[in-house]
């Protein structure tokens, strides 16, 4: 995307009352952001997760926002058409305080690219394949300025360095740098 | 590197607690693709024709399908099999929902229980953590209620459970594990209960890979929005219910009431199901939203599916606001929809013919709805005569006496059918209901259609889109008039071609609702033509229509070899007397004859050397020939000239 062009909001509209619970959505998200691509639909790895109580009634699809540090200070509990919903199911945040929108192998954080990967789809692939038209898609023009997104590495970067600090990444950063040369060296 | 599925399963002794992780034989995929027939196979060769349902020594197999856990859309049942008290056989049910996916990401194809747990417990799986856990404080729980503590305990909304109410607990021959929205009934709870495993808690997040991703990818989303499209006119989104009101036999399978649908009831009913209704869902990756949650005031929450809406209300002369509350009462003692209201109107036929009282039932209530209720109560925990009615109607007649046998008339091989009483025997539909080791016509059904379009234009235009059927089938159909029966040759392949489907459907664990049951609407999202090209690319094994096929009749002809070596003959196949009202017996035996021929079983129903041998199940052969079942040299034809030559 050339940086001339003017930017869009890009948003996700979750409709709760039309989920039917299929979590399609996962299965499409992780199998779009799987290595090797479409390679296997691990729920773990979306982006999109629903919130599902099926007692109560809570069908919640929320995708990935940013990674943070340190966990919010208040989960109340809204009460919406009498049915009562854990704030932190309207949430996207990639917390300490739950297992959500975490690599569940390497457990650094996960957050929605709106499908805009390699190849960039005209519409997150989740709003695609939501048949029952509970996710639907928005684009607006944004003029507020906002920071270039960050790719996924440097999020993950980005948490590494806030958890243990600049200082112990970098010395980590160095010794693999030695460890590879010195491979690469006896390969050589 | 194994593709579709994991290569593990977990073998779990109730007894010791002990647990293993067992890798498994690659080359299976291609024997017996997985699900129900890789479960048979182990049936076979470990539980022997000595073992009591009711003994350590049975096992209990929950098998996730062989495309559980790829992107192919509506691979959700869950395959559970066992050997059943109630009929002494091989037992089989499917449930859908989340559970099976999630038990291929816990990385994990099958658990197979064996042995009998001291005192009540809970599995608990989180990827490679597997533990047996004490459940005393879930005994008497309901099922969904479980489900619903457990995820409380385990504090992660994303476990997938499924459990036994107290039907299961107490060994209630019609007890169903419930999971979700869907449950497995058909004979399997009652095992459950007697291992004394309350529930199953599964949570998986590892990856399952495919071998070839990108083909499966571009077909799957494709298949996807087909069945969307395909999925539209789902019963549970009706709320006309002429067809099964009109259909099925009210009471205890006793009378149709033609007429008895009409407009202002369905507005009726309506208003009743407005009242209660709160959402469909789905199950897992499958865009049918088949399944209806509902909410009675003062009653638990539940989800039900299709028919389950009127079992109930018909079984007792009552109406849908009665079936609703119903429902919410035995979904979390966990009781099948189909056989329990079969027992209850069984029940309240022998109060009312006197061999039942009130010695037997104190205080038992005028209504028949308020009879359905206090019956059960009676039935899940095995109090007084309902500790007899628990064991079914078969065995309830027996141990009840006083003529209750005479009572007994919708029962096949000792199991409860689906009350229908029609008038003209149906080739097709008689050996499926004579010879099916499904139990339920519902699960045998499905792939050809039930009656001829009568204008032979229309049915030429259906044949001409009709994707799902081999030409020889599509020959079948344009040669049947109405108001006649398909030929005995049309009737052979067509009852096999139907029941060949679901045994590909149970051993992939893709959802019959989108493959073997539409085929008959020209809605069959999976069939025999396009199956291959899901499979192949899942697994990296190259499978054609007629491997498919035969992979099929193989787990067949294994099953039918093992209920034989149970003592299933013959004399077993036979459909409820009053099934239909017009019986033909010659023409009945003759089908049987021709069927067997066709499946390559001696005059007995049981699978000859040959075809045994044929299909690579020469250790089947073996053990029935040392056992005495079966001679070495044996055909249809042999046996046939020996008969005449006795005659003579």
């Amino acid at each position: 995307m050339s940086v001339d062009e003017k930017k869009k909001k890009k948003v996700i509209k979750i409709d709760v009352d039309k989920c039917n619970g299929c979590r399609a959505c996962e299965a499409i998200c992780s199998a779009f952001h799987a290595e090797p691509k479409y390679s296997n639909i691990n729920p773990e790895k979306s982006r999109i997760r629903v919130f599902f109580d099926p007692i109560r009634d809570v069908y919640v699809p929320v995708y990935a926002s940013e990674y943070t540090g340190a966990e919010c200070s208040g989960r109340g509990e809204f009460t919406i058409d009498e049915k009562t919903y854990d704030e932190c199911c309207f949430c996207g945040a990639s917390c300490p305080a739950r297992d959500l929108f975490k690599d569940p192998d390497c457990g650094l954080p996960l957050k929605c690219d709106m499908c805009l990967d390699d190849p960039p789809q005209e519409e997150p692939l989740c709003v695609k394949w939501c048949l029952s038209d509970a996710l639907t898609y928005e684009e607006t023009d944004d003029d507020e300025e906002k920071e270039e997104p960050k790719d996924e590495m440097e999020t993950g970067l980005k948490s590494l360095i806030e958890k243990y600090g600049f200082k112990k990444v970098m010395e980590i950063l160095a010794e693999k740098e030695k460890t590879a040369k010195g491979k690469g060296a006896k390969e050589e | 590197m194994r593709y579709a599925e994991t290569g593990y399963n977990l073998e779990i002794d109730l007894t010791t607690g002990n647990i293993e992780r067992v890798e498994t034989d690659p080359r299976e995929v291609e024997i017996h693709l997985g699900g129900q027939g890789t479960a048979a196979k182990m049936l076979w060769h470990r539980v022997g024709p000595e073992v009591e349902p009711f003994s350590e020594k049975n096992l209990l197999v929950f098998s996730a399908g062989l495309l559980h856990g790829t992107p192919v859309p509506s691979a959700t049942r869950t395959s559970v099999d066992t050997f059943s008290a109630q009929t002494g056989m091989y037992s089989h049910s499917l449930f859908g929902g989340f559970w099976g996916p999630e038990l291929k990401q816990a990385g994990y194809d099958k658990i197979i229980f064996r042995g009998r747990s001291p005192k009540l417990v809970y599995l608990y799986i989180n990827n490679d953590k597997v533990e047996l856990r004490d459940a005393s404080h879930l005994a008497g729980k309901g099922t969904l209620e479980t489900a619903e503590c457990l995820k409380e305990e385990l504090g992660d909304l994303k476990t997938q459970v499924v459990a036994i109410g107290l039907a299961g607990e107490n060994r209630v021959y019609m007890a169903s594990m419930e999971h979700y929205n869907s449950s497995a009934s058909r004979g399997v709870g009652h095992i459950m209960g007697d291992k004394r495993l309350k529930a199953i808690a599964v949570r998986g997040t590892k990856d399952l890979y495919v071998a070839r991703p990108e083909e499966l990818y571009d077909i799957c989303t494709k298949q996807y929005k087909k069945i969307y499209d395909q999925g539209s006119s789902v019963m549970t989104h009706s709320h006309n219910e002429r067809w099964h009101t009109d259909v099925f036999a009210w009471g205890f399978a006793r009378e149709r009431r033609r007429g008895f649908w009409n407009k202002e009831l369905e507005e009726e009913w309506k208003a009743v199901t407005d009242s209660v209704f709160v959402r469909f869902n789905g199950c897992f990756n499958c865009p049918i939203d088949c399944h209806a949650a509902i909410q009675v005031p003062g009653q638990r929450p539940y989800i039900y599916k299709c028919y389950g809406k009127l079992t109930y209300a018909m079984a007792a002369y009552k109406d849908v606001k009665f079936n609703y509350e119903m429902l919410a009462v035995t979904t979390e003692y966990g009781l099948d929809s189909f056989s329990t209201p079969q027992v209850l109107a069984f029940a309240v036929e022998l109060y009312d013919a006197g061999i039942l009282t009130d010695k037997d039932l104190p205080n038992f209530p005028k209504d028949s709805g308020e009879r359905f209720f206090y019956l059960v109560e009676k039935i899940v925990r095995r109090d007084g005569v309902g500790d007899a009615l628990a064991n079914g109607v078969y065995h309830a007649a027996r141990q009840i006496g006083k003529g209750a046998e005479q009572f007994d008339h919708n029962t096949t091989k000792k199991f409860e059918q689906v009350p229908l009483k029609l008038g003209a025997l149906n080739y097709p539909y008689f050996l499926m209901t004579a010879t099916g080791a499904k139990m339920n016509i519902t699960q045998i059904e499905g792939s050809f259609p039930q009656n001829p379009i009568p204008d032979p234009k229309r049915r030429k235009a259906f044949v001409d889109k009709w994707e799902a059927a081999p030409q020889r089938f599509k020959d079948y159909y344009m040669a049947w008039e109405p108001k006649t029966q398909p030929t005995i040759e049309a009737a052979v392949n067509i009852a096999d071609w139907n029941e060949t489907m679901h045994y590909i459907d149970d051993s992939v664990g893709i959802c019959a609702f989108v493959s073997a049951f539409k085929g008959q609407f020209d809605k069959s999202s999976y069939h025999i033509n396009n199956y291959p090209s899901f499979i192949s690319p899942a697994t990296g094994i190259d499978f054609t229509q007629e491997k498919l096929w035969e992979i099929a009749r193989r787990n067949r002809t294994l099953i039918r070899a093992m209920n034989n070596r149970r003592g299933l003959r013959r004399k077993d196949d036979r459909p409820p007397e009053d099934h239909w009202k017009q019986r033909i017996p010659d023409v009945e035996q003759h089908l049987l004859d021709e069927f067997y021929k066709f499946k390559g079983w001696n005059r007995e129903g049981i699978p000859t050397k040959e075809e045994l041998y044929r299909l690579g199940l020469d250790y089947v052969a073996d053990d029935l020939i040392a056992r005495g079942i079966l001679k070495e040299e044996e055909s249809f034809e042999k046996e046939a000239v020996a008969v005449k030559e006795e005659k003579k």
